[in-house]
């Protein structure tokens, strides 16, 4: 694809995800926030298609918009009563998060502008055909070598079962 | 032409909101929202600094592919004590919950 | 004959069956229950006594320390330990003997005293601690076991003398007694470490042995400001003597302590406790006389001047138990300088046998004069001798055994206070003429005031009792030790002291000096003869005489105002001027800082308890806030 259009679909997608981003914390109802926050997941998917990692935008469109989001949507219609409106903090508050979230963008910015990154390819940007075969995702994380994730893999499966077991166990009636 | 950069611009400014919105919100499920793109911020941010970084290896993308499994998990747990919060004290506000214990 | 062991053991068995059963005993069982173990104890000691003195105790004409029993108990260095055991010698023998006796006929007197009174059984509990404690005293085998039950003596004093707890008087006599010899008692201490740490040892046995070689080598040519080490360490174990003994001018306490109910007057502070300090200076008496001779002239002096002191206030004082206070005070100085005038070996320590002999003597019949005097009070109800008079008539026993009494302790031939009295002015005659002249003024002084009290007590007069409360002889439990001590006061005098005690061990003969006995004889009739002139009959004549000494009687019956001095000591000097500080100072300086920490703590957390509120969002932004500070840090610094 011509570069230049490669561009324009990510800054359309950028902007996009920024904005919803923005949406997603200041919604008034819970609702529409979920749903902002399944768009911002869906972009960040595009971005994982434009660097190249189809599994993981597949897994992060099938598990964070499918699973997650779910359980969200789920759970917002459990807690929230009926003609709910969000209430909001008091001004103060406002002032306190909007400082601390700008004062961390001008740390990150200062940081950044001084940096200078050292690149493992002499071209900065990323061509198109460096799609990671799925075979090679699968011995990595089925491997016991050195950069394999069998354990780490393990590990996962049993927090995601104590998770299960956990949030049973604390959401069930009593 | 896309820059290393412009993904870690996204990024860093999703995460701020991320951390304004978890302050600044009030209902406990807002603020998990709110977790959940500070959490997709830093993903994100793997993922670049892999393919742009150190492009011949995979240790980002597993990190991210393990980041999104335990989000999952920890957003589940959170949900269920969220709504065992509500249950217990008929709202979700996160200001009534100052206590462990009531 | 490890059965000694016994002696000291069965009044403790006593003090803990009385102290912990008493409350669930009748009052009586447990009286009786306490003089048969006393009794039984008296028996073992004269059993001890018969076998050491006609058995095991001489070697080659010499009395050998015997040590039936020791253990150790405390080990500090290889030669440095604490032990605990028996010992016996002519002395310790000799003292076992006097408690046990006196101990027993207070026992048997106090059945019928205390007859009645709430905690008769704690009474006797304390008199069995006393007896445990004082016997312990005596068979110490070394310096810091004699320490040890030195100070539960003062304990069981404090606790006896205080027996009348809701009086005021007597919880303040109490207190004094104690504040006072522990005063005293802390010279003593300081005295054993100086002498242990340059000996390295606290036995008895090590300390005299050889002429005190040990003391006068490991000591040898150390001195402190001006006097030499063995000095400072003897006088400050003399201090604690004299506290106990009530010497010039730690005596105060002892006149206070007739607040106690008289048979412990009698035990405590007459025959037993009081003559500990002689005890101590007796046990110790060759390491004064080779290593600190000095300090020795100094106990002579002190002893004299004692004796003098305490006999004029004896003259003026009218509660009869403060006459037989300053009457002790009086011989335990006597015996005290005797000590001090004594040499070592032979006929040089005439002194020191002399002043074991008076002790021996004087147990009994002081003791007597207290329980005398316990009866006279138990007969007429008070103290003072203004509320008596013409008690012979009714109590025939008292009278003759106080008469008996007073002739001893005035030193008349043949009474037992005679020989031992003749002996102290026989070893002062020839040692230390100011000393002997001023004993033998107050051996007339004391023949004296002690005849002074014996007639106006018992004849000054034809007193009327009224009716319903006449004086009547005291029972017979009260009664029988008067008798019994009475014959010992006659008689005890008659031992021929110098075939079992002296100052080498190794006995000497003595003979009665008729120069000097001659002198002390006359010196007592006189007093006797005087005494007689004022007080047999009722007369105005004392109060004219006391008139015209003015001051000098009134400041004699204000026992010289030394409790004023010493009040006045302690409380401005002391109190005010160094506790005052040093009070101000912990208040402020020491409590000030520790306080300051804990407001400071306070305050800040009080200030910073508002951070932990609770709410999420603000950890968050802390949170937050930090990482940005700490991200910012790494950046610029």
């Amino acid at each position: 694809m011509d570069p230049i259009i490669n561009l324009i679909i990510f800054i359309c997608l950028g902007v996009a995800g920024l904005a919803l981003s923005v949406l997603a914390v200041s919604a008034k109802s819970l609702l529409r926030s979920a749903t902002y926050l399944l768009l911002v997941l869906i972009c960040t998917a595009g971005f994982y298609l434009f660097l190249n990692y189809h599994f993981l935008a597949a897994v992060q469109i099938s598990v964070y918009a499918g699973g997650v989001v779910i359980l969200f949507i789920f759970a917002i219609f459990l807690t929230s009563n009926k003609g709910d409106v969000l209430q909001k903090h008091q001004t103060q508050k406002y002032i306190l998060g909007a400082l601390a979230a700008l004062g961390g963008i001008a740390v990150t910015a200062f940081a950044f502008w001084k940096h200078q990154f050292v690149y493992g390819v002499d071209n900065h940007t990323i061509d198109g055909d460096q799609e990671i075969n799925m075979k090679v995702i699968g011995e990595a994380l089925m491997g016991t070598e050195k950069y394999q994730y069998l354990l780490p893999f393990e590990v996962l499966s049993l927090l995601l079962l104590a998770c299960i077991i956990g949030g049973i166990l604390i959401a069930r009636k009593r | 032409m896309i820059q290393m950069e412009y993904y870690l611009i996204i990024s860093t400014l999703m995460f701020f909101i991320g951390i304004y919105g978890f302050i600044t919100r009030k209902n406990m499920i807002a603020i998990l929202i709110s977790l959940e793109l500070v959490l997709n911020a830093v993903e994100i941010n793997f993922a670049v600094f892999n393919r742009y970084l150190f492009p011949g290896q995979l240790e980002g993308m597993f990190f991210t592919l393990f980041g999104i499994a335990i989000t999952a998990a920890e957003t589940a747990v959170a949900l269920a004590i969220i709504i065992n919060a509500y249950r217990t004290i008929g709202n979700i506000d996160i200001k009534n919950l100052s206590k462990m214990k009531e | 004959m490890a059965y000694s062991l016994l002696i000291i053991v069965t009044p403790f068995i006593l003090f803990l069956v009385l102290g912990l059963l008493g409350m669930k005993m009748k009052p009586v069982i447990a009286g009786i229950i306490g003089t048969l173990g006393m009794a039984f104890c008296a028996i073992l000691a004269y059993t001890v006594a018969y076998q050491y003195f006609f058995g095991i105790g001489k070697t080659n004409g010499e009395w050998l320390t015997q040590i039936p029993l020791n253990f150790e108990w405390l080990r500090f260095t290889e030669n440095l330990h604490i032990d605990l055991g028996i010992l016996l010698d002519p002395i310790s023998v000799m003292m076992l003997v006097v408690i046990t006796t006196v101990s027993l006929m207070v026992h048997i007197y106090s059945l019928g005293y205390m007859k009645g009174e709430t905690g008769f059984q704690r009474y006797f509990a304390f008199l069995s601690l006393f007896s445990f404690s004082m016997l312990g005293l005596v068979i110490a085998t070394n310096i810091f076991q004699m320490y040890i039950f030195w100070e539960l003596v003062g304990v069981s004093s404090y606790s006896l003398i205080g027996f009348y707890y809701t009086k005021p008087s007597a919880v303040a006599a109490s207190k004094k007694a104690f504040i006072v010899t522990r005063f005293a008692d802390l010279g003593f201490l300081i005295g054993i470490l100086i002498l242990s740490y340059y000996t390295k040892t606290f036995d008895f046995g090590l300390l005299t042995a050889d002429h005190a070689g040990l003391v006068t080598t490991s000591m040898a040519g150390g001195t402190f400001m001006g006097l030499s080490i063995a000095t400072w360490a003897m006088a400050l174990i003399f201090m604690g003597g004299a506290g106990k003994s009530a010497m010039f001018p730690l005596h105060i306490w002892l006149p206070d302590a007739m607040e106690g109910p008289t048979p412990v007057s009698a035990l405590i502070h007459a025959a037993t406790m009081v003559v500990a300090g002689v005890y101590l200076v007796a046990r110790l008496f060759p390491v004064y006389s080779f290593a600190a001779p000095d300090v020795l002239e100094m106990i002579a002096f002190i002893g004299a001047f004692t004796a003098l002191f305490a006999a004029v206030i004896a003259i003026t004082q009218t509660d009869i138990k403060r006459v037989l206070a300053f009457s002790t005070i009086s011989q335990i100085a006597y015996m005290l300088a005797a000590l001090g005038v004594s040499g070592y070996g032979d006929h040089e320590g005439l002194g020191y046998m002399a002043s074991m002999f008076h002790l021996f003597t004087h147990a009994f019949f002081k003791a007597l004069l207290f329980l005398g005097a316990g009866s006279v009070i138990h007969a007429v109800h008070s103290n003072e001798m203004d509320h008596m008079g013409n008690l012979h008539k009714y109590m025939k026993i008292t009278s003759w055994t106080f008469f008996i009494a007073c002739l001893a302790i005035a030193g008349i031939w043949p009474f037992s206070g005679f020989f031992s009295k003749d002996e102290i002015l026989a070893a002062a005659f020839h040692h230390n003429p100011i000393v002997f002249w001023t004993l033998w003024i107050v051996a007339g002084l004391t023949a004296f005031y002690m005849f002074r009290l014996y007639f106006r007590i018992f004849w000054n007069g034809k007193r009327e009792y009224n009716e319903h409360h006449k004086p009547h002889e005291s029972p017979w439990a009260m009664a029988l030790p008067l008798i019994i001590l009475a014959v010992f006061s006659v008689f005890s005098g008659l031992i021929p002291f110098a075939d079992f005690i002296s100052s080498d061990n190794i006995p000497f003969h003595t003979h009665i000096d008729w120069t000097v006995a001659g002198m002390s004889i006359a010196v007592a009739v006189i007093g006797i003869g005087i005494a007689f002139a004022l007080y047999f009959k009722d007369s105005k004549q004392p109060a004219k005489i006391a008139q015209s000494l003015g001051i000098f009687y009134k400041a004699a019956l204000h026992k010289f105002y030394l409790d004023e001095i010493w009040m006045w000591v302690t409380k401005t000097v002391i109190f005010r001027y160094i506790c005052e500080p040093i009070k101000w100072f912990d208040r402020h300086i020491i409590d000030g800082s520790m306080d300051g920490l804990a407001w400071t703590t306070q305050k800040v957390s009080t200030s910073i308890k508002g951070l932990q509120s609770g709410q999420v969002q603000f950890y968050a932004w802390v949170f937050v806030a930090g990482s940005i500070l700490i991200a910012v840090l790494v950046l610029f610094i």
